[in-house]
């Protein structure tokens, strides 16, 4: 995204409504991060019609048509690969995707993975509920082991993808987790993604009222979630619970839960370096499953936040540095040379 | 070629041959001048036979012959060497007079080894010219090649005119300077080979030395062996006299101009490029690599500097995902594939028939279904592209009748793309891709306006609301809104790109009411759109030229076609005139909409005979269409018609006829 010189905008959050009637169910996520969303978007300071949502299909896909800025509901699966058409087409707009777990991990995966490789410059948010919602409650790739739907009587037994160990292995230059029901660090990440130059993959934990409600309980339930999610903070050491007497160390490759204080002092816990060039930690990070009925033998407090930014070429960036390296060698192209470029001969 | 006028000129009958006494101080020799030739290089994939052949058709093309071309390779980069499956040809056919096909039968025919013979022989003119290396014709060889006996020993070869040459050794004698491995020295010999046939046709050797001087820049040592191959191989035809006489096709009298030889897929990355000049948008083609498609990807991504980005996706339907991304931003999106690579991409066509969005979809037909025949040419892609697509789908599909109209028809593709905001197919086939003919470059003030203009205001005026009260979010009207989907008089809807200010609006592939484009399920509205939808493409009709037909004004046949066989079709025609038969001719470039006269046209003749790379599918069409009675002559063996078949197509339905 280019700076603008144009005075900045001050546009409120309802400036980014629109006059369609939000059809997601009662009480779905979905409803928050969508004013989150309005909440960041006003702070940029960018103009609403250099704003683009590309979503593909789900219900989590209706998003654009609630945003009163330009938008495109695509093809199920698809819309990075559209997304980056635009950003060919003009590399001034600040293009976000809106996906779901089925849609960006499931038929779309490889275009994920693809579009993080490449290091395009838009932002990616995966809805992720852990079940299709638009299609009426049919297990996904995410859902956990013994998810019981529509189509896995018994629950599941596919091993889940994990869609942030997904996007570090594809190369992504900027990698985060938020919840919807966290509204303000929502927000924040939100920002730091629209700040971040190259891709940016976030995924949020996105509660489906209807079809699988209560699969994030133990990171939104007040009681229990401080012991049950890991905040990062950039050059701050990884502690978290109630007390925040517990934190992460690592044992060789290993890491584990401590207790400050009984176990460990305060020096030994991991200091959490989102910029490191090397993602292995980041890795490391996005394989912590709270949950042991998932396929790890002990609880890891869940990671929120980012998890890498890095500042790595776009492949805009890189491009248009062909382009003018081209255009540098050879003058830029006109018609009259573009058809004489082989041999010709002349009839008289 | 086509034409200048688009009318076919009937070929003069061939010279006589005249004895040429020529005062340099060259050996006298007989010179047999010929209004046209077509020879074929013919080895194995490793033989650089199309190189050899793009190197004499890049020579003829130069002295001012008009030419066709039909390179013919394996889907196997390397069969196992010398086996009948690895067999790799290039025909040209070149000439004084105007030319539309690569050859029917070949004048001369040069064959690397025995498997190389076997597969091309019975295409040689009884008495032809059978230049054989002998060098590959051991017990080995011969057995991949499945030959009982030695053929240039059994006799089996008596009808033509067998020349031997121990191509391979004299190859390696002629580079041995050079301090080549053996196998780099093998390398040289199609030069050679091809040094001997520029002698039998005096051709000159400077361009090829020329293009091997700047091919090999690099590699000094192979300038220099690929050079004395070159030359070895002329000098051996002349000190030898392999002939008994030279052949001269003197220059065809082309319509005054500039040119240049061009193959099809070469005419449409220089279409597509001229389309980014001409609109002073950017071009962007996203495609995944197929053949024979692939080469328009690798040329569109030499010409950055000409204001065009290439997109190598990691699928078919990232591809096109990439192009209506690209439109949707206002830029000029195409994607380029083959059939198997259209299957992937009708989901996301219907997304453009949908949102009404440009896009240029170009398919360069090979033999299917499924991955087919992927090095040989086909149509049968015609009806994939009309109603391949779920729903009521209507797109835009044009076709190029020879490897130059292909820049004519991608520049028409983009056109109407832009100016109806809507899919266009272009069709190309494998013949059309990779066979070359001369091209008269364009004077740049004829080339056509490309005038894209977006939408900047917004365009409520005068409109008080959706007509049809089922819309479900209340719209109402007044100034001051933007409609996207409020139509022009063509039913066209604005281009309004994102970074428009006060036009932000919301699009999608889900049904919308007209007008304002919001969601709606409304039952009436979804069938008013698709007849939109559909009413918006037949409005193209206004804007192409109508049909036109050749030949005779009585005729008893007309021959319709579209695509790649215009050249076979056109050259049969008019032998089949020549003898007396009365036939007309017409050929589809733009096959949806179909030309406003195209029923006036069908329904004057009482026999219609549509030949097709495929089991009859325009015909199909016509026929449900016009409820006229056409009928399909169809070839599906992965080769163009020849024009002997179309003659005798006709000659059973009309009866036999001598002159
Ligand atoms: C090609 C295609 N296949 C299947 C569907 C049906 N479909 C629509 S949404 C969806 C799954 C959506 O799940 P997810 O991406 O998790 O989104 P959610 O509804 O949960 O937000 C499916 C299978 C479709 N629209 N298109
Ligand atoms: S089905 Fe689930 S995800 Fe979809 S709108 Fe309803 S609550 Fe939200
Ligand atoms: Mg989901």
């Amino acid at each position: 995204m280019a700076v603008t010189t144009a005075p900045l905008p001050t546009l409120k959050p309802d400036d980014f409504k629109t006059d369609q009637e939000v059809r997601w169910c009662p009480g779905c996520g979905d409803y928050s991060i969508l004013a989150q969303m309005k909440k960041a978007l006003a702070s940029l300071g960018i103009p609403r019609e250099k704003m683009v949502f590309i979503s593909g299909i789900g219900c989590s896909s209706r998003f654009p048509y609630y945003m009163n800025t330009y938008g495109f509901h695509t093809i199920h699966g698809r819309a990075p690969t559209i997304a980056t058409g635009l950003r060919l087409a003009n590399p001034d707009l600040l293009v976000w995707v809106v996906t779901g777990d089925g849609d960006g991990l499931s038929i779309g995966g490889n275009h994920l993975i693809h579009a993080l490789r490449r290091n395009v410059d838009i932002k990616i948010l995966l809805f992720n509920n852990e079940i299709y919602g638009l299609t009426k409650g049919q297990y996904s790739p995410s859902s956990r082991l013994g998810t019981l739907s529509k189509t896995s009587p018994g629950g599941s037994f596919e091993t889940p993808v994990r869609p942030l160990s997904l996007a570090l292995a594809a190369e992504a230059t900027f990698v985060a987790r938020t919840i919807d029901v966290d509204v303000q660090h929502m927000v924040h990440i939100l920002q730091r993604a629209a700040h971040h130059k190259g891709s940016a993959f976030v995924e949020i934990y996105q509660n489906c009222k209807i079809f699988n409600d209560g699969v994030f309980e133990y990171a939104t339930d007040k009681s229990v979630k401080a012991d049950n999610l890991l905040y990062l903070e950039h050059g701050k050491p990884m502690l978290f619970g109630k007390d925040r007497n517990k934190g992460i160390r690592l044992n060789g490759l290993k890491p584990e839960v401590v207790e400050v204080g009984k176990d460990c002092g305060l020096d030994d816990i991991l200091v959490h370096d989102e910029s490191a060039e090397d993602p292995t930690l980041a890795y490391l990070l996005s394989r912590f499953v709270h949950d042991t009925s998932r396929d790890v033998a002990r609880p890891f407090p869940e990671p929120v936040g980012v998890l890498r930014a890095v500042r790595k070429p776009t492949y805009e960036e890189l491009l248009d540095a062909r382009i003018a390296d081209a255009i540098a060698r050879k003058g830029r192209g006109k018609l009259e040379d573009l058809f004489k470029a082989e041999d010709v001969w002349t009839v008289e | 070629m086509i034409p200048e006028n688009g009318s076919a000129t009937l070929t003069t009958p061939a010279a006589e041959p005249r004895e040429d006494r020529s005062s340099s101080d060259r050996p006298s020799r007989p010179i047999q001048i010929l209004s046209e030739a077509t020879i074929r290089f013919a080895g194995d994939s490793g033989d650089g036979m199309q190189l050899a052949g793009t190197q004499f058709t890049n020579t003829s093309a130069l002295v001012g012959n008009d030419i066709a071309t039909f390179p013919d390779y394996p889907a196997e980069i390397r069969a196992p060497a010398g086996t009948l499956a690895g067999v790799s040809g290039f025909q040209i056919h070149f000439s004084s007079t105007d030319i539309h096909t690569p050859g029917d039968e070949l004048d001369a025919l040069v064959v690397m080894n025995p498997a190389a013979l076997k597969t091309n022989v019975k295409d040689l003119k009884p008495g032809g010219i059978l230049i054989v290396n002998t060098d590959n014709f051991t017990p080995t060889d011969l057995e991949k090649a499945r030959y009982a006996r030695n053929p240039l020993e059994d006799g089996s070869l008596n009808n033509y005119r067998v020349i031997r040459v121990p191509i391979a050794k004299l190859t390696r004698e002629a580079v041995s300077e050079f301090k080549l491995s053996p196998k780099e020295a093998d390398r040289c010999k199609n030069f050679f080979a091809l040094g001997l046939v520029y002698w039998l046709y005096e051709r000159p050797l400077e361009p090829t030395l020329k293009w091997i001087h700047e091919k090999f820049a690099k590699n000094p040592q192979y300038v220099h062996a690929n050079s004395a191959a070159l030359k070895a191989g002329y000098n051996y035809g002349e000190t030898l006299e392999i002939s008994h006489v030279q052949y001269q096709v003197p220059r065809a009298r082309l319509a005054p101009g500039t040119y240049r030889k061009i193959t099809g897929n070469e005419a449409t990355v220089l279409g597509l490029t001229a389309a980014a000049l001409l609109s002073g948008r950017t071009l962007v083609y996203g495609s995944y690599p197929i053949t024979p498609a692939s080469p328009i990807l690798e040329g569109l991504a030499e010409m950055r500097r000409y204001g065009v980005k290439t997109f190598q996706a990691e699928d078919e339907i990232a591809a096109v995902g990439i192009a209506i991304g690209a439109s949707y931003g206002g830029a000029i999106g195409v994607t380029g594939t083959s059939g198997p690579g259209i299957c992937l991409k009708s989901e996301a066509i219907n997304l453009a028939v949908m949102t009404e969005l440009p896009l240029v979809v170009i398919d360069v037909q090979r033999g299917g279904p499924s991955t087919g025949l992927p090095t040989k040419t086909e149509q049968a892609d015609l009806l994939q592209a009309l109603f391949g697509r779920n729903g009521d789908s209507p797109v835009a599909v044009v076709a190029p009748r020879s490897p130059a109209d292909c820049f004519d028809m991608i520049l028409e593709a983009v056109r109407i793309a832009t100016q109806f905001m809507c899919p266009v197919f272009f069709l190309s086939d494998g013949y059309l891709a990779n066979g070359a003919e001369p091209w008269r470059i364009p004077e740049l003030a004829r080339l056509p306006r490309l005038t894209i203009t977006f939408a900047t205001q917004p365009n409520s005026e005068g409109w008080n609301g959706p007509a049809n009260e089922a819309a479900i979010d209340g719209e109402g009207g007044g100034a001051g809104k933007f409609l996207p989907y409020k139509r022009d008089a063509r039913l066209v809807r604005p281009w309004a790109i994102p970074g428009t200010p006060g036009l932000e609006h919301r699009i999608g592939g889900l049904e919308k009411q007209d007008v304002t484009g919001n969601i709606s399920y409304d039952p009436l509205n979804h069938e008013h759109m698709t007849r939109v939808r559909r009413q918006k493409i037949e409005n193209i009709a206004d804007t192409i030229p109508d049909l036109e037909v050749w030949g005779d004004p009585d005729a008893d046949l007309l021959m319709v076609g579209w695509g790649g066989t215009y050249g076979a079709i056109t050259t049969a025609v008019e032998r089949l005139r020549r003898r007396g038969f009365k036939i007309a001719q017409t050929h589809f470039r733009y096959l949806n909409p179909m030309p406003k006269n195209t029923e006036a046209v069908l329904k004057r003749y009482r026999t219609i005979l549509v030949p097709e790379l495929n089991t009859g599918q325009l015909c199909w069409l016509l026929r449900a269409k016009y409820l006229v009675p056409a009928q399909p002559v169809s070839k599906v063996q992965g080769k163009p018609f020849l024009v002997s078949e179309l003659e005798s197509a006709v000659e059973k339905v009309l009866g036999l006829k001598s002159n």
